[in-house]
């Protein structure tokens, strides 16, 4: 009784704080640092790739290998390499593209016992979706500010 | 041609963009999907001021491959269509340039779940 007492004149929050193994920042940091340099280093092998051997300019090759890093990261995701791997490297998987396709890949498939429709098609964009919503809002209003200063 | 420096600076900036997410996600105690939707937003807003092109040109993948590469690719679609066809063009042309990675998503996402068994 007298235990329950101690406990409840702490807030819950606090209780969480304390039990909530801690996170060292920097370490983290790390991780997330050298796994998303060595993910976009794939990339620019991917980029220099498609410049070599199937002549686009540097800037066209920019777009095949986001796509090619999409597949990539679409694979590992239904090898279930990705998300064991993502929560080693935490940012560092999450913030390139590999890890928006990870997250469209895996809502999808974690949802197909709901079915085609609902299921896959209504969950594919669950955690990607607001990436989608805040980049097209945010582009579209930083486009007419520029449309508005250049033809002023 | 790409110069071979690019590669050490594809992961000096691209592993510093992913080092800003983590330190955003650490101290805010965030989602990834919190972090991934500033740095869009960043990614937009460095496009408007100029200086997301000049990162992509030194950096190379190290710009292309994080998701602020998507905010800019999105202004960068609706600036070329505006260019071209005057103030529609900020919404006709916000997906032109993104149309590879968000297709592509789309694509592979839906084959891989045809084929693939959920896991735990």
């Amino acid at each position: 009784m007298s235990a329950t007492k101690g406990l409840s004149s702490l807030t819950y929050k606090q209780l969480v704080e304390h039990h909530t193994p801690a996170q060292p920042i920097l370490r983290n940091t790390a991780r997330a640092f050298v796994v998303g340099g060595a993910i976009c280093v794939l990339g620019q092998f991917v980029q220099v790739l498609f410049v070599r051997y199937a002549h686009f300019s540097v800037t066209d090759a920019g777009n095949p290998t986001v796509a090619v890093m999409v597949l990539l990261s679409v694979i590992a995701t239904a090898l279930g390499v990705y998300d064991r791997f993502a929560q080693w490297a935490g940012a560092g998987s999450a913030v390139p593209v590999t890890g928006f396709a990870n997250t469209m890949a895996a809502a999808a498939l974690e949802h197909k016992s709901e079915g085609w429709i609902v299921g896959i098609g209504g969950n594919m964009f669950k955690l990607a979706g607001p990436v989608v919503v805040y980049g097209v809002v945010s582009a579209f209003f930083v486009a007419v500010i520029h449309y508005i200063i250049i033809h002023l | 041609m790409i110069p071979w420096t690019t590669f050490i600076w594809a992961f000096l900036v691209g592993g510093a963009i992913c080092a800003i997410g983590q330190i955003i996600m650490d101290v805010s105690k965030w989602t990834p999907g919190h972090v991934m939707v500033v740095l869009v937003v960043a990614g937009a807003i460095l496009d408007g001021l100029g200086w997301y092109d000049p990162l992509i040109r030194f950096a190379g993948a190290g710009a292309l491959v994080p998701i602020t590469s998507f905010g800019n690719a999105l202004v960068h679609g609706a600036m070329l269509e505006a260019h071209q066809h005057g103030w529609i063009g900020l919404i006709t042309g916000i997906f032109e340039v993104t149309s590879a990675g968000i297709s592509a998503a789309i694509i592979f996402a839906f084959l891989a779940t045809l084929v693939a068994k959920p896991r735990g």
